[in-house]
C-alpha cells in the first residue's frame, strides 16, 4: 500500500495490521514515541476541518514527528490557480508524507498521480473518507469486540455522506454484515454503491423512519445533512433536520447499542444522548488519532 | 472510391444502425485525406439495420475507442484488395480521454492537463466509471466526449 485514497486500497491484512498496530500504541504509547523522528507531515486542507486535520497532526506528534502545511485554499498557492499535480510535486520536496482534504472528488487520485511521497485522501468531497473509516472500524472493534456478524444502521446524509459510502465498502468485506440506510428519499446512497452491494450479495434495507429499525441494530451511524454539499439552499433547509437521535428513540435501541458518527454534529444527536454510555461519538475520535498513527507507520514503512 | 472495392484500408462492419457518424467524429476521420465512405441503414439479416464505414487508408485506428463506442463492431482489413484480417472488439477495459466526467464536483472539472480516464465497472451494463470520482457513465451518454 504506497497511498491511501479509498479504503478498499487497504487489504484485509493491512487493515488487521492497522487496527492491532492502534491497538499497541494505545497499550504502549511510549514505544511510538520516537517512531517518525525527523518525518514531516504536509496536511494539505483545501477546505476547512478541525478534527481530522488535527488529528493528522496529533498522530504525527505523537510518533515524534513534525507538521506542516494549510487549512484553507486561500492561503495556499491554489488561490493564484496552482495546480493540485504542481503543489505535490513542490509540496513532495519539502514532507515525507502528504495528507490531503479537497472539495472536489477525486482530487488525491490526481495528487497520488504526480506526488513523490505518500498520499493520505482525508475527504475528497462527497466521495470518500477513508480515515474515518479506519477510525469507525477501530471503534466497532474495540466497543463490539468483532467486525463480522453486526447489523448496521446508517443514517441521514447517505448521498453525500462520503464517511458512509467509505464504511458501506469497508464493512461489506466481513462476513455477515447487514446494512440498514435510513434516509429520505432524496438522500439515498448513490446507485453504483447500491449495485456493489447487491453484486456482493451484502444484505440491506431501506426505511424512511429511525424508530422503526432502532431495535434491531448492533451499530447506529449518525451523520449530518451538510450544506456544503448542496447547490440549492432550499433544499439543505428543508432536509436538514430529518433525523434526530433523542434519549427517547435511545429507549427503542438494545443495551450494547453502538452509537457513531463522524463529528462534527449539529443537532443531528441531542446532547442528552452524550452520557449514555452506548454513545461512542467521542471515543471514535480519539481511536481516529491512534489509526492514523498506524497508517502513518504503515505507509512510511517504519520499523518499530 | 468505388465504395464496393478498397485497395488497402478498414471496412467497419455491423456498426450499430446510427452510430456511423459518433465513430466517424471520435476516429476524427474529418482529418483524412482519403476517402472515406459511410453507409448508413444498410440492410442486415442479423441486426435488421446496420451501418458501414469505409476508410480507403490503413491509417492508425484506435481500436480501444471503437470498442468503447461499439463492441460489436467488425473491422476487416483490407490489404490489396484482399481481406488479409478479422478482427472482433470487445469493451475496452479502460478509455483515456474520450469521455469527459458529468460530475459537477469531479476533480477533472478544474485541473488542467490530467487525463480523462474511465475504467469498465459493469461489462453487462456497458457501464464506466470515473477513476477520480466513480461516477458512471453508460453507453448511452456517448455524445459527451472529450
Amino acid at each position: 500500500m504506497r497511498h491511501l485514497l479509498d479504503i478498499t486500497d487497504c487489504s484485509m491484512e493491512d487493515l488487521d495490521w492497522l487496527m492491532n498496530t492502534a491497538d499497541d500504541i494505545i497499550a504502549r504509547p511510549g514505544d511510538y514515541a520516537t517512531a517518525m523522528s525527523r518525518k514531516k507531515i504536509a496536511t494539505l486542507f483545501y477546505e476547512p476541518s478541525t478534527r481530522t486535520r488535527l488529528s493528522f497532526e496529533a498522530a504525527m506528534l505523537e510518533l515524534g514527528g513534525s507538521v506542516l502545511g494549510f487549512a484553507e485554499a486561500s492561503s495556499s498557492s491554489a488561490s493564484k490557480g496552482e495546480s493540485i499535480s504542481d503543489t505535490v510535486r513542490v509540496v513532495g520536496c519539502y514532507a515525507d508524507i502528504i495528507a490531503m482534504r479537497h472539495p472536489r472528488e477525486g482530487a488525491p487520485t490526481v495528487a497520488a498521480h504526480f506526488s513523490p511521497v505518500p498520499i493520505i485522501n482525508a475527504g475528497d468531497g462527497g466521495h470518500n473518507h477513508p480515515t474515518q473509516t479506519l477510525a469507525d472500524l477501530l471503534t466497532i472493534r474495540r466497543e463490539k469486540g468483532r467486525l463480522s456478524g453486526l447489523t448496521v444502521g446508517l443514517c441521514g446524509d447517505l448521498q453525500f455522506g462520503r464517511t458512509v459510502h467509505s464504511l458501506i465498502n469497508a464493512m461489506s468485506r466481513y462476513p455477515d454484515t447487514r446494512f440498514v440506510l435510513i434516509s429520505p428519499e432524496e438522500l439515498r446512497i448513490p446507485a453504483y454503491l447500491r449495485d456493489n452491494m447487491v453484486k456482493a450479495g451484502v444484505p440491506f434495507t431501506e426505511v424512511r423512519k429511525l424508530e422503526d429499525v432502532m431495535g434491531t441494530l448492533d451499530i447506529l451511524y449518525m451523520t449530518r445533512v451538510q450544506r456544503e454539499r448542496f447547490f440549492n439552499e432550499a433544499d439543505y433547509v428543508r432536509l436538514k433536520d430529518s433525523y434526530i437521535l433523542d434519549p427517547e428513540k435511545m429507549r427503542l435501541a438494545r443495551a450494547d447499542l453502538c452509537v457513531l458518527h463522524p463529528l462534527p454534529r449539529v443537532n443531528e444527536i441531542s446532547h442528552a444522548v452524550d452520557d449514555d454510555p452506548r454513545a461512542c461519538y467521542f471515543k471514535q475520535v480519539l481511536y481516529g488519532k491512534y489509526m492514523r498513527e498506524a497508517l502513518i507507520l504503515k505507509l512510511l514503512e517504519a520499523k518499530v | 472510391m468505388n465504395i464496393d472495392g478498397i485497395q488497402n484500408g478498414y471496412v467497419l462492419d455491423h456498426i450499430q444502425a446510427g452510430k456511423a457518424m459518433v465513430i466517424y467524429r471520435y476516429l476524427k476521420l474529418d482529418k483524412l485525406d482519403c476517402s472515406v465512405a459511410i453507409i448508413k441503414n444498410a440492410k442486415s439479416r442479423r441486426m435488421g439495420r446496420k451501418d458501414i464505414i469505409k476508410i480507403d487508408s490503413l491509417i492508425p485506428i484506435d481500436l480501444d475507442i471503437l470498442g468503447y463506442i461499439d463492441p460489436n463492431v467488425t473491422v476487416n482489413i483490407i490489404r490489396d484488395e484482399n481481406l488479409v484480417e478479422k478482427k472482433r472488439l470487445s469493451l475496452p477495459e479502460r478509455v483515456v480521454n474520450v469521455i469527459r466526467c458529468k460530475n459537477p464536483r469531479c476533480i477533472t472539472q478544474i485541473e488542467q492537463e490530467i487525463e480523462h480516464v474511465f475504467f469498465l465497472a459493469d461489462r453487462e451494463k456497458g457501464t464506466y466509471r470515473c477513476l477520480y470520482c466513480e461516477t458512471a457513465h453508460k453507453p448511452e451518454d456517448q455524445p459527451d466526449i472529450c
